[in-house]
């Protein structure tokens, strides 16, 4: 983001209307958010728990996702399409070895070797993928007008997407359910199983990794100053072809993180599943503040949780034929109101 | 031909010029003519087409006075007389014969969109990703008011032919329902713009993907529209008989004009005529207003304004071009065309489903307007109707070759956007300007333009 300096404040629609217009909108918007989730963890309880934690689990893997996105954007200015489809094909390599291992049924230390195991291939399949398409597709655009790589992007979504079909055919395939179902606690009623709190614990180390790395490694630094400013991180000695697809590898090692719990948790795939929940993973990290990891992060939380609760809850709800529209209304509310995101401006990389 | 050419300098150009291309069109005709006689057995038809192509091509037509008026007329009286001599061309290798005059209906509809996508992509330099949603406007303005849906509300007829009289709902004649699209879906464009517009390149493209994607949803659901019982688009079903376009009895009479499509039956020049060719000649009659138009805007002073904005927005806003509204108008003159579209195809195929209306079909009108050259009518029009065609027969008629020497059993269509996005990741990253660029948007490929908006989502 080498130019901002010199451009001009905007002229927002907001700066046109008294300036408590865009506050007080979205108090209101929050306050009816805060009065129909009241309403309805009133009337039905149980209801709502099995919904938050529903969608506390899908808010974690949604985050995954929306962190490679941040992560491109922050140092590219690209909104990499393929993003979403890297994760499916992720998802899909699991789906594959999960059978060829034959791990239904297994159960024990040998599970949980096999499942790191998996992580590992895994991250490293999606991160090369990722590498590569930067490599081939992204790398020769970098100085072409911006509409290039952009077209290319989703260019190489479909192309993925493609892949996927030949490689699995258009029915979904089904993931041998191989986590453990049983009951760690429960409120209210509403057990929290083992799978969901499986993905946790795999969301919440990542994260800390991928921050302490992003903050306080070298390979981190060169990231944030090229994200900067690429010329004057040139001049400065850092090797920004590198720094650039490190990056791209980081987020494939991720969307891969996130394709291994997504294809054990949810326990099915289809060809099309990366590009929609791409396109989600996406809006969270816009909601969360582009190029800001932990707002990746609680925008993959926010989403999930209106995907959750509107699919599920009973009173004033539209309902889970109406659940992308919404997800794209809030897209469309906060690029025009708070283009920002939620968490306001950081510098790029969170740091 | 010796008459504008009696300056001897002139007259040795246009000798070079037509010597250089005689002799690269003749040695593709050559190949051409070789390739199609290998493939699939020895035609006159190949040799006519080569000539008239090789006609063209090869005299350099802009050095003569009128003959720019040349290949523009030529392609026109062409694509008019299709229907007449489609049945004795060749079959073209690996793609078969050539498409039927109901292919070549979709085509002409395809291009008009890519027209309408054209103007706020290739002109404005606007990436819309939701560009369907206009398409979907359009097709749901024809499904309101020419068909029995709103059959609660009353009769209300105006000019429509081909239906009963007493059928409930408004029944509008397609020619004002059309007008009527156009209208609506540029008042929608103006209306999505507004909040956007002012949003930086990818940002913009994001929110136009967002309101392509709650459209077709809202066309889904809008069945029963947030509880309230009101039927807007009757969900998945779709909405159908759209009523046919026509010209009543009256101007019938008058002018011999077809009275009903769907009827139509006639015997005209040695040939049967059915509705399909009455069908492709008004797509045509509307593709030629789309494109007159299109070029008229691109060299006005608003056509003028956007190659600026699209140029350098900063250097635009100096001279003092008012970007909000300049932008505006882009939206607003390509939502115009896709309406039209959308109405004229609603009424072609007699109904309407959501189905139609995914992403998929905003990307592939994309796919159109980036393949052929943005910004550049011809090349718009190539790329759109090859991508048209392709994904209407030409595909199947390639999976069915391949399959046939090959012994395969591939379902080719299934993988079309594969293979669309292949050849555009292949175009971007090679020819980044399109295949039949202008010469300006080229130079700003080449020379890089200063691409950094003016306006920034920082405040």
């Amino acid at each position: 983001m080498a130019t901002q300096a010199r451009r001009l404040p905007l002229p927002t629609l907001a700066g046109r209307l008294p300036e408590y217009v865009t506050p007080a909108f979205a108090f209101l918007l929050v306050a009816l958010l805060v009065l129909w989730l009241g309403v309805n963890l009133f009337k039905e309880p149980a209801e709502f728990y099995r919904l938050f934690l529903i969608g506390l689990t899908n808010g974690a893997i949604y985050g995954l996702v929306a962190l490679g996105y941040s992560l491109v954007y922050g140092i590219l200015e690209l909104i990499n399409f393929a993003h979403g489809d890297v994760f499916m094909l992720g998802g899909m390599l699991v789906a594959t070895m999960v059978s060829s291992f034959g791990l239904a049924g297994d159960s024990g230390a040998f599970l949980w070797a096999m499942i790191l195991l998996m992580l590992v291939i895994v991250m490293a399949f999606c991160a090369v993928i990722n590498t590569t398409i930067e490599l081939v597709a992204y790398r020769r655009l970098r100085h072409a007008p911006r509409l290039a790589p952009l077209i290319t992007a989703i260019g190489m979504s479909f192309i993925l997407q493609n892949i996927g079909l030949v490689w699995k055919g258009a029915r979904p395939t089904s993931v041998d359910s191989i986590l453990p179902k049983g009951e760690v606690f429960s409120i209210g009623g509403v057990a929290y199983t083992w799978d969901k709190l499986i993905v946790l614990l795999f969301t919440v180390p990542v994260l800390v990794v991928l921050i302490l790395l992003v903050q306080k490694t070298r390979q981190g630094k060169a990231m944030r100053a090229t994200a900067q400013d690429r010329d004057a991180s040139a001049m400065m000695g850092i090797n920004v072809n590198r720094t650039i697809s490190f990056t791209f590898f980081i987020a494939g090692a991720l969307a891969g993180a996130a394709g291994l719990l997504y294809a054990l948790y949810i326990t099915n795939i289809r060809y099309d599943e990366g590009f929609r929940l791409g396109l989600i993973a996406f809006t969270a990290a816009v909601v969360g503040g582009i190029g800001n990891l932990p707002g990746a992060v609680l925008g993959g939380l926010v989403i999930a949780m209106i995907e959750s609760f509107n699919n599920g809850l009973s009173w004033a709800t539209p309902g889970s034929d109406w659940t992308q529209s919404i997800i794209f209304a809030l897209l469309i509310i906060i690029l025009v109101f708070r283009p920002e995101g939620l968490l306001g401006e950081q510098t790029p990389e969170g740091g | 031909m010796n008459l504008p050419l009696r300056d001897p300098e002139r007259r040795r150009e246009f000798d070079a010029e037509l010597r250089r291309r005689a002799i690269r069109g003749g040695i593709t005709a050559a190949i051409g003519i070789v390739l199609v006689i290998i493939f699939s057995g020895f035609t006159v038809s190949v040799f006519v087409t080569a000539a008239v192509v090789l006609a063209l091509y090869a005299v350099p037509w802009d050095m003569l006075r009128y003959g720019r008026f040349v290949v523009p007329t030529a392609a026109i009286v062409l694509a008019v007389l299709y229907p007449y001599y489609r049945e004795n061309l060749f079959e073209i290798p690996l793609f078969g014969p050539f498409p039927s005059t109901d292919t070549a209906v979709t085509m002409t509809i395809f291009i008009m969109m890519a027209i309408g996508l054209n103007i706020v992509v290739g002109y404005a330099g606007l990436l819309d990703l939701g560009y369907v949603a206009f398409y979907a406007v359009g097709a749901y303005t024809a499904a309101w008011f020419a068909t029995p849906h709103f059959s609660e509300y009353g009769t209300h007829h105006f000019g429509a032919v081909g239906v009963n009289p007493e059928s409930p709902g408004f029944h509008l004649s397609i020619w004002i329902v059309i007008a009527l699209a156009g209208i609506l879906t540029a008042f929608i464009g103006v209306i999505i713009g507004l909040p956007t517009l002012r949003l930086r390149g990818d940002y913009l493209a994001i929110v136009t993907l967002g309101f392509g994607e709650i459209m077709p949803q809202i066309a889904r659901n809008g069945d029963d529209l947030f509880g309230t019982g009101f039927n807007l688009t009757n969900g998945a079903q779709g909405i159908n008989p759209i009523d046919p376009p026509g010209f009543g009895k009256t101007i019938s009479g008058w002018t011999g004009l077809p009275s009903d499509y769907l009827t139509f039956n006639a015997d005209f020049l040695g040939k049967e005529l059915g509705n399909v060719e009455v069908f492709y000649w008004t797509a045509l009659v509307l593709l030629l207003f789309t494109v007159f138009c299109s070029v008229r805007l691109r060299d006005s002073r608003l056509g003028r304004a956007w190659i600026a904005i699209r140029e350098d927005e900063t250097a635009a806003a100096a001279m003092g071009v008012p970007l909000m509204r300049t932008k505006t108008w882009a939206y607003a003159a390509g939502a115009f065309f896709g309406g039209i579209a959308g109405a004229y195809y609603a009424s072609f195929k007699g109904a309407v489903f959501p189905d139609d209306f995914f992403f998929n079909i905003s990307v592939f009108i994309l796919c159109m307007v980036i393949l052929g050259g943005m910004g550049n009518i011809w090349g718009v029009i190539v790329g759109g109707g090859f991508l048209a065609y392709l994904n209407q027969e030409g595909l199947g008629n390639i999976g069915a070759e391949i399959n046939d020497t090959f012994g395969t059993n591939i379902d080719v269509p299934l993988y079309q956007f594969g293979i669309f996005w292949t050849i555009l990741v292949l175009v971007m990253l090679f020819k980044p300007e399109g295949l039949i660029p202008s010469a300006r948007r080229k130079a700003e490929f080449e020379e890089g333009v200063a691409d950094e908006p003016l306006y920034d989502v920082q405040r």
